[in-house]
């Protein structure tokens, strides 16, 4: 399983790779961490042309709170999120999440901007960021823009970014530091994949009943998705209101789910409904 | 032959200088290359864990590196593993333990369990398990291995 | 055995000792030799282009883009092989009525598997052999694919073999005693109950790897082969290639795992070794993980419709099963995907007393991958069906599943006898392994913490397994049927002039410790120190002529010729000795690499200075004196057909009902292998093939299309067991040793593989089924368990 033949290039500024890209865009693709780019070259279920390795600009490395929330750079890799302090500032999720991404060789190379543009519907980063209210920075020759996590996300490996644009960062806004959040997720193994996963926040405070919740499942359709019904049946729900919980967890009916090799439609809605109650209940 | 790039990489201590083919991934560069074998390959998308080296003294899959990427950075695979402190003393509890059985996911193995002992050095079995469960093995069912990480820790905790 | 008296007892002994494995020093230290890291002059890779259909003709193959890429020397197609490779049929005689049709290695006219190989690029790297596949036109006409066993013989269904009336490869009942008495007798209980057993594979983490080269102007091919029988290899490649065998040779060395898949023939192989013939320089193949799901063989697909007879004090009244199993298209050569069933049908049961016996398997032909021998052949499915229904049973007669097996098991001092299936059993101990076990496992603890749980909606379950274990094949399991596999085994010991021993033995090592115990045991009777003795495995042309390691023969088969070899050697020492001490040899003994008085322990001459009197100064022998410092001795069982080994073991498990997940809490199991020989290796194995097993019944799966499309061949789509899911288990030994060898040692390799699935399955189902539910099929994935919860009626 050997990649196919394409042409390497390591820019230094991101004037340079946006330059890079902006020429036959869709024949090219971006370096981050590898971690996922890489198996599909070897597999070759990816073949672009031109290899655009972002190791070179430093500016993607940075993790630092600006006005409006914190700024994690597109190449910060998991581990790096998971030993900075600023991080677990703003949330505590990241936290919770981080040990079930893979395995430490796999964090230490793959990064938060390559989960986000590769958008596969099982992963954690793409839900946790929209429990978070988080925005998506891209940039290309034709100028910057910021994404909301809820309308970046669109479908199967399908987001809102063009093929000419560079996720430059992932911005956490700074509402998310008195978000209180839950995470659940069933994986066969350690590591693995979610099967079925859910990242909850909500706007109140630990003893305080649910007030707006944000309920996001991974890892059962084509896409994260905000599991609506949940949300409005607990507004309101106190935190220990067990039979509420789990009837809200239930409210699933109104959402599309995705069979996958080895679970049916059914199964699925049937894990993220365990999901979002366990979760809720860790609340 | 496609596009080529001059690395310059340090590996297990030694200054190396290549000309290497862009797409060359690093566990086929430092086995084909370099004739450092000791790294294995087991699937080639980063699951089985069995390529798994140091780089920078982080432990990386190799076979989801580019040897362009290591340019100016330090690898260091199981052939240059210093003998001694707790490196040797976990290729001797593994030994003692029947830790490796065809040794085909043993340098991985080993990298992972060296980056156990040196960052979280817990003797809790299911900390280990967890820390482990990226890398595959075959024969052992893993309890052994689980065992001699303990011992190493342990005994590393009495002195 | 007569004639040859050993002390097993004795306080210098080493036989029985957990002695850590010298050899597996240098792969801590990356040292090992693997076939991959080979490199050879002038060496070229080849990349096989595999069908992407599963039924189809070839309508044509244009390779003329691919010959002129980069790097690419050659491209072949199974015609061009037409005329270097010999056909082979995987059959054999004493499987009466097996029929295959002629395989080629790469195919010709048509493809039926997906997979299969339809033309092979030779290149000088293996990426731009890749690269140049792209660039081979193949146009197929598909045709419908026979994906679905249990419909395969219905009438209508689509022929895959033209010539043949169906797609039937084999079938064959047993039947003993009036099993329709068993069944229609009102007073019985009977179960009945659909088994499923998910088709896996074995997933060595090195994949299967050759490198062939031959030397025309010597005829010699020489062929270093990741495997474990190079003798069965050597006699393969000689026929099929139309070469002499003494000129094939086969180096097996350091091998990353086998488990039964890298011990059959692949096209992929035979086509390497053929094309090296042609090209006359080394070609490397190493099978890439995609390949490998592709083309290393599967097992364990199986459908069985069971039941069995229970009366209400518990005994078995009868067993009675109808086996389907999808094999390939072709029957695996040369050990054929028969033999897989054939246990199936001969293992069922066995280790109970069964009076009324019938059992069928049909094996029949599909468009998937083929089938053959993978760790345990047969057993996992053969003691699943009966022991799940046992416990089924107990459970309607509301009767504990450990009093149902002291019922039932055969009686530990009623040997020998034969199971109903017609296996000769003798010295097993299933009785006293039950015992152990539920001493070990604390069972009554376990019992009642399974109740206080439920009430808090914590469902914990307990199973067991009480199983048999081929090991120690006679000549009967193939050579009869005229297999080219050795079933006799021999070894070779030597003292060299330094003192050091040296052992050449015909059977390999894959990691298990072969070449250990074959020091420990010669270092044993010779006296000498562990760290002297040297053992060489694994080359046809250096090694005894022998059958390699399968079905857990290395120990009790090559370690008994080992045993023989050495004790003949020190008689040959101790003679050399007496003349050269004027002494008698009954009166010397050897100690620590010292000729030694027998009753007073003097030492009296070091073995170096015997070996360099005997090499370097034959002057200071008597004339007459003709020392000889080097003996060989072989072995094969006569005793009996197969050397039965028996188990028990138990499974304690987590049922999380909400979402069908199972954690496997803790596993024990109690071997009897006979005479331990190093409990550190034997633990181990039987340890990784428990783990083995847990994944057969949990997580592993080949999952076809219905086109016939293998859908999951990624390790991130075929589950196997990693570290975080798998318990702590428990090995206790009882140790009956085979009178069949003096060594009295039986094989533990497989043990582990063989029971554990059965006696998960029994824990899931004593944890669901209270509930009303009961799971049937294997692997028991969540999806399967929720929807067994969901069938039930019973309010919860």
């Amino acid at each position: 399983m050997k990649a196919s033949e394409f042409t390497y290039e390591r820019p230094t500024e991101i004037s340079e790779a946006l330059a890079i890209v902006a020429q036959e865009p869709d024949e090219k693709a971006f370096l981050a961490g590898g971690q996922s780019l890489l198996p599909m070259m070897n597999f070759r279920l990816a073949a672009p042309k031109t290899l655009i390795d972002l190791s070179g600009l430093k500016d993607l490395k940075e993790i630092v709170a600006v006005g409006d929330g914190l700024r994690i750079g597109a190449t910060v890799t998991y581990s790096e999120l998971g030993a900075s302090a600023l991080v677990s500032e703003f949330s505590q999720v990241f936290d919770s999440v981080l040990p079930h991404i893979a395995h430490s060789a796999i964090r230490n190379r793959g990064t938060i901007g390559g989960s986000v543009a590769l958008a596969d519907p099982a992963a954690e980063m793409p839900a946790v960021l929209m429990a978070l209210g988080a925005s998506v920075e891209l940039a290309s020759q034709r100028g910057s823009r910021f994404v909301l996590a809820d309308e970046f996300f669109q479908g199967l490996y399908l987001t809102d970014r063009k093929d000419d644009e560079l996720v430059l960062s992932v911005l956490i806004p700074n509402s998310s530091k008195s978000l209180s959040t839950g995470f659940y997720e069933l994986a066969r193994r350690h590591g693995d994949y979610a099967i079925a996963g859910v990242c909850i926040s909500d706007d109140s405070r630990p003893s305080e009943a649910f007030n707006a919740p944000k309920v996001v499942l991974f890892g059962v359709s084509d896409r994260p998705l905000r599991a609506k019904s949940v949300e409005e049946r607990l507004v309101g729900v106190a935190r220990t209101d067990k039979q509420k919980i789990r009837s809200a967890s239930e409210a699933l009916s109104d959402l599309i789910f995705d069979s996958d090799l080895h679970n049916s439609q059914d199964t699925k809605r049937r894990l993220a409904s365990v999901c979002v109650r366990r979760a809720l209940e860790a609340m | 032959m496609g596009q080529t790039k001059k690395i310059k990489v340090t590996v297990n201590g030694e200054r190396i200088e290549r000309d290497v083919a862009v797409r060359t991934n690093l566990s086929d560069f430092l086995r084909n290359d370099l004739g450092l074998t000791g790294t294995h390959v087991g699937c080639e998308h980063g699951v089985c864990g069995a390529c798994t080296v140091r780089v920078n003294g982080q432990t990386v899959r190799s076979c989801l590196m580019l040897a362009v990427q290591v340019d100016d950075l330090e690898v260091t695979t199981v052939e240059g593993l210093a003998d001694s402190g707790p490196v040797s003393a976990l290729r001797a509890a593994f030994l003692k333990r029947n830790a490796l059985q065809c040794g085909y996911c043993t340098p991985g193995m080993l990298a992972s369990a060296i980056e156990y002992i040196e960052k979280i050095g817990d003797p809790d079995r299911k900390k280990i398990r967890e820390h482990l469960s990226g890398n595959y093995c075959r024969c052992t069912g893993y309890q052994s291995i689980v065992d001699a990480i303990c011992d190493v820790i342990q005994v590393g905790a009495e002195t | 055995m007569t004639g040859v008296k050993f002390d097993f007892d004795k306080p210098t002994k080493l036989i029985g000792q957990p002695e850590a494995r010298l050899d597996a020093k240098r792969l801590l230290h990356g040292r090992g030799r693997f076939v991959d890291d080979i490199q050879l002059p002038r060496m070229l890779h080849a990349y096989f282009i595999r069908s992407p259909i599963a039924h189809g003709k070839i309508v044509s193959i244009n390779v003329s883009r691919a010959i002129d890429a980069d790097g690419v020397v050659n491209v072949f197609t199974g015609k061009d092989l037409e005329n270097v490779v010999e056909p082979y049929v995987g059959v054999l005689s004493h499987l009466a009525g097996l029929r295959s049709p002629p395989q080629a290695p790469v195919a010709i006219d048509y493809v039926k598997w997906q997979g299969e190989p339809v033309a092979v690029v030779l290149a000088h790297s293996r990426a731009q052999a890749e690269d140049a596949a792209e660039l081979v036109e193949i146009e197929y006409d598909e045709l419908p694919a026979v994906v679905d066993m249990e419909k395969a013989l219905d009438e209508g269904c689509p022929l895959i073999h033209e010539g043949y009336d169906s797609n039937l490869a084999w079938q064959r009942t047993v039947d003993v005693g009036d099993v329709s008495n068993a069944f229609s007798n009102p007073e019985n209980f009977v179960v009945k109950k659909k088994f499923k057993f998910g088709r896996h594979t074995g997933v060595t983490l090195e994949p299967r790897t050759s490198i062939a080269e031959y030397d025309p102007s010597d005829d010699q091919l020489t062929v270093w082969y990741s495997g474990q029988a190079p003798h069965m290899m050597q006699f393969i490649f000689a026929k099929h290639l139309g070469l002499l065998e003494e000129n094939v040779r086969v180096i097996s060395q350091d091998v990353g795992g086998s488990f039964g898949i890298k011990v059959h023939t692949y096209g992929d192989e035979v086509a390497v070794a053929a094309i090296a013939k042609l090209l006359g320089r080394p070609i490397k193949f190493t099978a890439d993980r995609y390949e490998s799901f592709m083309s290393d063989i599967h097992a364990r697909d199986h459908v069985v419709d069971a039941r069995m007879a229970i009366s209400a004090s518990g005994q078995i009244i009868g067993l009675e099963f109808d086996d389907v199993t999808g094999i390939g298209p072709y029957s695996m050569y040369p050990r054929t995907s028969a033999i897989e069933a054939n246990q199936v049908l001969n293992l069922t049961g066995a280790p109970y007393v069964i009076p009324n016996y019938r059992a069928t398997s049909k094996v029949v032909f599909q468009n998937k991958n083929l089938m053959c021998q993978y760790r345990a052949v047969g057993h996992p499915i053969a003691m699943a069906i009966c022991d799940c229904l046992l416990e089924e049973a107990a459970a309607q007669i509301q009767m504990d599943p450990v009093e149902v097996r002291r019922i039932n098991l055969m009686a530990d001092n009623s040997y020998p006898r034969t199971s109903a299936s017609g296996m000769k059993l003798d010295e097993l101990s299933h009785q006293a392994a039950l015992n152990k076990l539920i001493e070990m496992m604390d069972y009554n603890s376990l019992r009642s913490d399974q109740l206080e749980l439920r009430k808090d909606g914590v469902f914990r379950g307990i199973g067991f397994v009480s199983m048999v274990e081929v090991t120690n094949p006679s000549p009967m399991f193939y050579g009869i049927g005229g297999a080219p596999i050795a079933s006799q085994d021999g070894a070779t010991v030597r003292l060299d002039a330094g003192g050091g021993i040296h052992v050449s033995s015909s059977v390999t090592e894959q990691g298990q410790g072969t070449n250990a115990i074959l020091a420990q045991i010669v270092a044993d009777v010779l006296g000498v120190d562990l760290a002297r003795v040297k053992v060489t495995t694994g080359d046809t042309k250096t090694t005894p002529y022998g059958g390699g390691t399968w079905a857990s023969r290395g120990a009790g088969i090559g370690g008994e010729a080992a045993l023989l070899a050495a004790n003949a050697l020190k008689e040959q020492i101790l003679d050399a000795a007496s003349v050269i001490l004027q002494a008698k040899p009954a009166d010397l003994d050897i100690k620590n690499g010292q000729i030694v008085d027998a009753k007073t322990f003097v030492e009296k001459l070091s073995l170096s200075d015997l070996a360099r009197t005997v090499y370097y100064r034959g002057n200071e022998l008597p004339d007459e004196a003709k020392p000889e410092l080097v003996a060989t001795r072989h072995y094969r069982v006569t005793d009996a057909p197969f050397v039965f080994t028996n188990g028990a073991m138990a499974a304690h498990v987590e049922v999380d009902i909400e979402t069908g997940f199972v954690k496997v809490l803790d596993f024990w199991a109690v071997e009897d292998c006979g005479r331990v020989i190093n409990p550190l290796l034997v633990d181990e194995q039987i340890r990784g093939g428990v783990v083995q097993g847990i994944g057969g019944a949990l997580y592993e799966e080949c999952l076809y299309s219905d086109e016939g499309q293998l859908l999951n061949t990624s390790l991130a789509d075929y589950l196997v067991p990693m570290a975080s899911e798998m318990p702590d288990i428990h090995v206790a030994h009882i140790e009956t040793p085979t009178k069949s060898s003096v060594l009295g040692a039986k094989g533990a390799g497989e043990a582990g593989t063989g029971g554990a699935p059965a006696a998960v399955m029994n824990a899931v189902n004593d944890a669901l089924r209270h509930l009303g539910a009961t799971i049937y099929q294997m692997p028991m994935t969540p999806e399967r368990i929720l929807s067994a919860l969901a069938e039930t009626k019973a309010d919860h």
